[in-house]
């Protein structure tokens, strides 16, 4: 069959629908969105009939496909690291009741947080959770390993957890597909009572879930996606996870590396594996692009044994992806320095677009607020996130999805009034709605920017789950009609937004002000799209 | 054959459309290839680059080592100076000679094109004025990429087809006019190389 020119994310999609998968549950988040994406627009996914729609968060989606493998189908959930905290409790639990049907978890990592708030290691949650972990070094494997995994999640009973990195995501190469399967037929789990996480029901299944530990590892061990590979310089054995395989050969003419190396793409990782390499080495290196889990693991709290190093002793950097050059630096290789950036080169950071509705909203905060003083806009996660850069400088908060009202919330109780929560549309429901309604049993003197633009923006352009019901959710949990205001944020009304906003700020209690435009982008796309039609019907 | 290529501009400015018509002319002749690209935040207005890799044989890193690119190709002068600690030492910039001017601290572009002809190997190419020329400033990232063209190690035919694959979609006149921005682009690059 002809390679598909494919990114890391659309391998797993592909694969994902040549293995059988009945449905795709995710929230967007970089590198995370190009699965659900690639599904979404597949002929072939429409045409098996395959569930893909965006879910309201990541823990929405992690249950809403524990529910499909519970009724005997293949479900995937995706999601970026941060999104496993948000799925966390279904997550662990999952592992407890186990799969029926076969359940993959994608947990796209960011090290170096191109486009995250931080760079947490999704493999913690794997080991956290006791499930089966797959780690690939390239495209191919990424939809290999994605297409075994229905299997082993079916196999095993258990949840399988597929972890990849911003490079893996969105790169991309030719990638090879395998046979397309069917569909699992409905079917119920055996016993009825698996997934009723009763205490006492619950002791046996994770007693089950610890004991079928030794299994994955037997497992991890003849999969082929954890390889030995001797060679005769054993002055320094390797261990290479994932992507850093890939940085490690890319050093070596061939590929041909002179040291013994363990590939490591499954985890529990086979102890027997380990202990060849460490006791026929007489050092040990550990690559992993990301956290030192392993290397943690090896040299132990005490790290008596023999030499082991990476990036706890600084042979490696201890945050920040790798890459080629920082691979060869620890294994005293030369490596070119290219020239240096000339001086005259200024920083060109991302900013919020020409025409966004966002500015024209945290102008007017800016100014409204201006009488009480900086330093009390609580904001989340979104482009508006870049309101806190020059021209703007508007917020003084990103910490989690939702976070925004919560702290606003606390700040306001603390003393700081007026407090403001400035958040999206998508972020909203994804977790601000729970927020409000503490802010509106609380009573707390806090106004609530949701900023709509009508779409999840940041990630492109998804559809947001807000769309049209952002005030009616705000009714619903409470916040009283008179301080609810629908405002447009364009120059032309800029006085009167500041007089509303001046008004609500001023009230002692929650108060919901929606800037409401489309985001410049999606307009854009839609005047195109639209463009596109009418020559095709004029030619018509 | 191994080319290592850095791609370099304005997050919205279409370095992914020269990225796409590498890569297919590049699966067309057989080779592999490996194309990291920036997605997410970045994409708002600010400096993007990608990592496009070609060879004979297989590819492993997805990223180029250090001083290790043949090429850097930009859509922006000022980009092209970005990316110069990944270019080896004798690596040719093919640069758009056009500022895009969305901070307020731009360095003098007559500057910015100083520092391109410091180096050793350089085509600066008036990108808008040629596309312009051409019928749209639109195909500016082809221009961008004609005149990149002889630096790839591929054949001017599976480009030629490459662009018109990826614009077939959009009617004949925008592949027309794609075709004659990439031979402009080639025929300045030929000339002033």
């Amino acid at each position: 069959m002809e390679k598909l020119l494919l990114l890391g994310d659309e391998a797993i999609a592909q694969a994902a629908i040549d293995a059988g998968m009945s449905g795709v549950y995710a929230y967007p988040g970089t590198p995370s969105t190009e699965i659900m994406e690639y599904v979404q627009a597949s002929k072939e996914a429409k045409e098996k009939n395959i569930r893909s729609l965006w879910s309201a968060n990541e823990k929405t989606a992690m249950e809403t496909a524990l529910g499909m493998s519970y009724a005997g189908k293949r479900a995937l959930v995706c999601m970026k690291h941060v999104g496993l905290n948000v799925a966390a409790d279904a997550f662990v639990n999952a592992a407890i009741t186990g799969a029926n049907g076969g359940l993959v978890v994608i947990a796209a990592d960011d090290p170096s947080m191109h486009s995250s708030q931080n760079e947490q290691d999704s493999r913690f949650y794997g080991k956290f959770a006791f499930v089966p972990m797959l780690e690939p070094a390239n495209q191919q494997e990424a939809y290999d390993m994605m297409y075994y995994a229905f299997d082993l999640s079916e196999k095993m009973q258990v949840p399988v957890l597929l972890r990849i990195t911003t490079r893996l995501a969105h790169s991309r190469t030719g990638v090879a597909r395998k046979p397309s399967k069917n569909q699992n037929e409905l079917h119920l789990p055996g016993n009825l009572r698996q997934f009723v996480l009763l205490p006492s029901i619950a002791r046996k299944q994770y007693r089950e879930l610890l004991g079928k530990q030794s299994q994955l590892e037997a497992e991890a061990a003849s999969s082929g996606f954890n390889t030995y590979m001797d060679a005769a310089d054993k002055s320094l054995g390797i261990i290479a996870c994932g992507l850093a395989y890939n940085y490690l050969v890319e050093n070596f003419p061939g590929h041909k590396v002179p040291h013994p190396i363990l590939k490591i793409g499954q985890y529990p990782v086979p102890l027997e594996m380990v202990n060849k390499l460490y006791s026929e080495c007489d050092s040990v290196l550990v690559l992993e692009d990301g956290y030192p889990i392993l290397e943690e693991l090896l040299r132990g709290m005490l790290n008596k044994g023999k030499k082991v190093i990476g990036r706890l002793d600084g042979t490696l950097p201890r945050d920040g992806e790798l890459n080629p050059n920082l691979v060869a630096i620890a294994l005293n290789m030369p490596v070119e320095k290219g020239k240096n950036i000339p001086e005259l080169v200024k920083n060109r950071p991302p900013k919020l677009c020409d025409g966004c509705s966002h500015s024209d909203a945290f102008l007017a905060l800016n100014e409204a607020i201006l009488e009480y003083g900086r330093g009390r806009v609580f904001s989340d996660i979104g482009c508006y996130t870049l309101s806190a850069l020059e021209p703007l400088e508007s917020i003084n908060s990103c910490v989690d999805m939702g976070a925004s009202i919560t702290m606003a919330i606390g700040a306001a109780d603390a003393g700081l009034v007026p407090a403001v929560a400035a958040i999206g549309d998508s972020t909203f429901t994804h977790s601000g709605i729970t927020g409000l309604l503490d802010a509106v049993n609380n009573n707390s003197p806090i106004t609530v920017l949701i900023l709509d633009n009508s779409t999840t923006g940041m990630t492109g352009g998804q559809t947001s789950s807000a769309y049209g019901k952002v005030e009616d959710i705000c009714r619903g949990v409470g916040v009283s009609e008179e301080h609810i205001h629908v405002i447009k944020p364009l120059r032309k009304f800029h006085d009167e937004n500041i007089e509303i906003i001046r008004k609500e700020l001023a009230y002692q209690g929650v108060s919901v002000i929606i800037p409401r435009r489309e985001c410049i982008q999606t307009l854009n796309r839609k005047i195109r799209q639209k463009a596109k039609a009418k020559e095709l019907e004029a030619k018509a | 054959m191994k080319k290592d290529i850095i791609l370099a501009g304005v997050g919205g400015q279409g370095i992914l459309s020269i990225a796409a018509c590498i890569g297919l002319a590049a699966l067309e002749e057989g080779l592999h290839l490996k194309q990291a690209e920036v997605h997410g935040m970045s994409q708002r207005g600010g400096a993007v680059q990608s990592n496009l890799r070609l060879s004979s044989e297989e590819i492993a890193s997805d990223l180029i080592p250090e001083g290790k690119a043949d090429l850097i190709i930009a859509i922006e002068p000022m980009e092209s100076l970005r990316y110069l600690p990944l270019l080896q030492e004798n690596g040719w910039i093919i640069s758009s000679i056009n500022p895009y001017n969305n901070i307020n601290n731009y360095p003098d572009i007559e500057l910015v094109l100083k520092e391109i002809w410091k180096q050793p190997k350089y085509v600066t190419i008036d990108a808008d004025g040629m596309a312009k020329d051409c019928g749209s400033i639109k195909a500016a990232n082809m221009i961008v990429l004609g005149a990149a063209a002889p630096f790839l190690g591929l054949k001017p035919q599976s480009i030629e087809n490459a662009v018109v694959k990826l614009f077939k979609s959009k009617g004949d006149a925008v592949v027309e006019l794609n075709l004659a921005a990439l031979k402009a682009g080639r025929d300045y690059a030929l000339k002033n190389m």
